[in-house]
């Protein structure tokens, strides 16, 4: 299940990077990630830059030593479909198995991607957390709209967060009522085939539907009884300081250093 | 739990620049397009439509149902999303549980977040809704069976495309991922279409005039848009086994290469047509052929599910 504590893991704080206003912000981690997929394979020495870069951004925000790495874990599932490229790329074979009827080499090139793809993935996951746990909902949302990213879209993923938590509820007391119902013995198969199974969650899936469908229609409604006319106002600013235009100059000008010094040492 | 993780949700650092801005390009324009349709269709009643609708998507990824073994199943729910919202809303709000997913949670990358909308997206709109049009109209039985096998083959073509993405970015190899993304998702594609047609059923007995909306939303170019998403699938297929590949290179050292072709099980070896020879040409006849032999069964079946509901109502 979805803890509550997953849902919001903005932390509050007071500090530089907190305060940097939001679009800088996602400017800066999208170019992050990009020079990170820019930087050529085994470039180790800009990776460690860029991890220097991301260590900075952690220590400005005050975040706990750790922090970023311990939530990094996400991509891990897909570390595991690139642990195959260990094996796809020619190069010297460093060490061979057998796994069954298949042998598998893994080459030098093998090895060195690899781990480029490793340290690209955790560098990146890592910014993204931290723009995550220093930019409150509403702040990224004004932050993307700054940034062009049309209204509509918007709106949409704002109403999404607000509804989010009531639906999680919904969905939560559809799962107790079905636990409630449900008896199992200790030992053995219990309920229905399967395919039963799955088609009793089908009707819970279909039952929030049609709650939901019918609370868009009532919030809807409430919306329009308050003078809603297809926009959503916003009362803060967000005006861009000199504070944020260094923060952003900064920023990029490390990126380009790191983009160097990948370039020069490969 | 590893069943339940596997939502599809590519992460930065995968996708290599060129794939990752490419998918952009084209998610943007389905995107931009899936603005404009749901803007003039709704108006200012799509925001929150959308939005509470895409908080339900992501709230109904919450009900599990056990499988075996400490496993459990549960909703993707973009063909769902598409089937009764109809294909443009459907977009839209996977595009809402998909960047909200990875600003909130960091399930899938930013620069990513434009291959995932394709795979999350625009695939179930095109290969659910489309397939599911093909037999909405056609009574009850027809309809869900269409909505079943239209979940399980957006869920394997989205699995197909995120291996693709992977590989044509140098990331994994074709030889083992292509293969194992489409087993497992043959499996979760199972639980998928369970779900989906569950849910279907219920909604149409308890709102049925939802449905008639969301098949009136959306034109006849869909389907043909999922037939053709379907076949683009299979001619690309060939470029996935057609790269030097670690594997086949070891294989081919120890002579393993050899003893491979004659396995029992296989029908077309290497994905191939004996006759034509090891060709690109080949790979092509071979999925087509895999295309055209799925495509029969469910017209069979859903002539058989036809003729018996007519039968009953005489």
């Amino acid at each position: 299940m979805l803890p509550t504590a997953a849902f919001d893991r903005y932390l509050h704080g007071e500090s530089l990077i907190h305060r940097l206003d939001p679009r800088v912000k996602l400017v800066v981690t999208m170019l992050f990630i990009v020079s990170n997929l820019l930087l050529p394979d085994g470039a180790w020495l800009a990776f460690l830059a860029a991890g220097g870069f991301l260590l900075l951004g952690a220590r400005l925000a005050h975040l706990p030593p750790g922090y970023l790495l311990r939530r990094s874990v996400l991509a891990l599932p897909f570390a595991l479909a690139a642990v195959t490229v260990l094996f796809s790329q020619t190069g010297q074979p460093l060490w061979a198995f057998r796994l069954g009827a298949w042998t598998l080499a893994v080459s030098d090139a093998g090895l060195l991607r690899f781990a480029s793809i490793l340290a690209r993935s955790l560098l990146s996951v890592q910014m993204a957390i931290l723009l995550t746990v220093t930019t409150s909902f509403p702040d990224l949302m004004h932050g993307l709209r700054h940034l062009r990213v049309p209204g509509v879209l918007v709106a949409i993923i704002g109403f999404m967060y607000r509804y989010l938590f009531v639906l999680a509820d919904e969905a939560s007391r559809l799962l107790r009522a079905r636990a409630a119902r449900s008896a199992a013995p200790a030992a053995g198969q219990a309920g229905g085939s399967v395919i039963w199974r799955a088609r009793v969650a089908g009707s819970m899936v279909g039952q929030l539907f049609l709650r939901s469908y019918e609370r868009n229609e009532r919030v809807y409604n409430a919306m329009l009884a308050r003078g809603y006319r297809g926009q959503l106002l916003t009362m803060n600013p967000h005006v861009m300081t000199a504070r944020d235009w260094l923060a952003g100059l900064a920023a990029v000008l490390l990126l380009a250093a790191i983009q160097l010094a990948g370039r020069l040492a490969a | 739990m590893f069943l339940a993780s596997a939502q599809l949700h590519i992460p930065d650092g995968f996708l290599s620049l060129l794939i990752a801005a490419f998918a952009w390009l084209l998610a943007l324009i389905a995107v931009a397009a899936a603005v404009r349709r749901a803007q003039a269709t709704l108006d200012e009643r799509l925001v929150p439509l959308a939005g509470v609708m895409a908080a339900f998507i992501f709230a109904g990824q919450m009900i599990n149902f056990p499988v075996a073994g400490g496993t459990s199943g549960h909703l993707i729910g973009a063909t769902l999303a598409a089937i009764v919202l109809g294909p443009w809303l459907g977009i839209l709000v996977m595009t809402a549980v998909i960047a909200l997913q990875a600003l909130l949670f960091q399930d899938g990358g930013l620069v990513a977040m434009g291959a995932n909308i394709l795979v999350m997206g625009v695939i179930p709109a095109l290969v659910g809704y489309g397939l599911y049009r093909l037999v909405a109209g056609r009574g009850r039985r027809v309809a869900l069976l269409g909505a079943g096998i239209a979940a399980w083959l957006s869920v394997v073509a989205a699995a197909l495309l995120t291996a693709l993405f992977l590989g044509f970015s140098n990331t994994v190899s074709f030889a083992i991922v292509v293969p194992v993304m489409l087993g497992i998702h043959a499996l979760i594609g199972l639980g998928e279409a369970l779900i989906t047609v569950g849910a279907l059923s219920f909604i149409r007995a308890a709102r049925p005039q939802l449905l008639e909306r969301s098949a009136a939303v959306a034109g006849r170019g869909w389907i043909a848009g999922g037939l053709v998403v379907t076949l683009l699938v299979v001619l690309l297929s060939p470029f996935a086994s057609s790269f030097p590949d670690g594997l086949e290179w070891v294989a081919g050292k120890t002579g393993f290469l050899a003893n491979a072709q004659d396995a029992p099980y296989e029908l077309l070896p290497d994905y191939t047509i004996p006759l034509l020879g090891e060709t690109a040409l080949s790979t092509i006849a071979a999925g087509l052929l895999g295309a055209l032999l799925v495509a029969v069964v469910s017209l069979l079946a859903a002539r058989a599910l036809r003729s018996r509901s007519a039968e009953r109502s005489h």
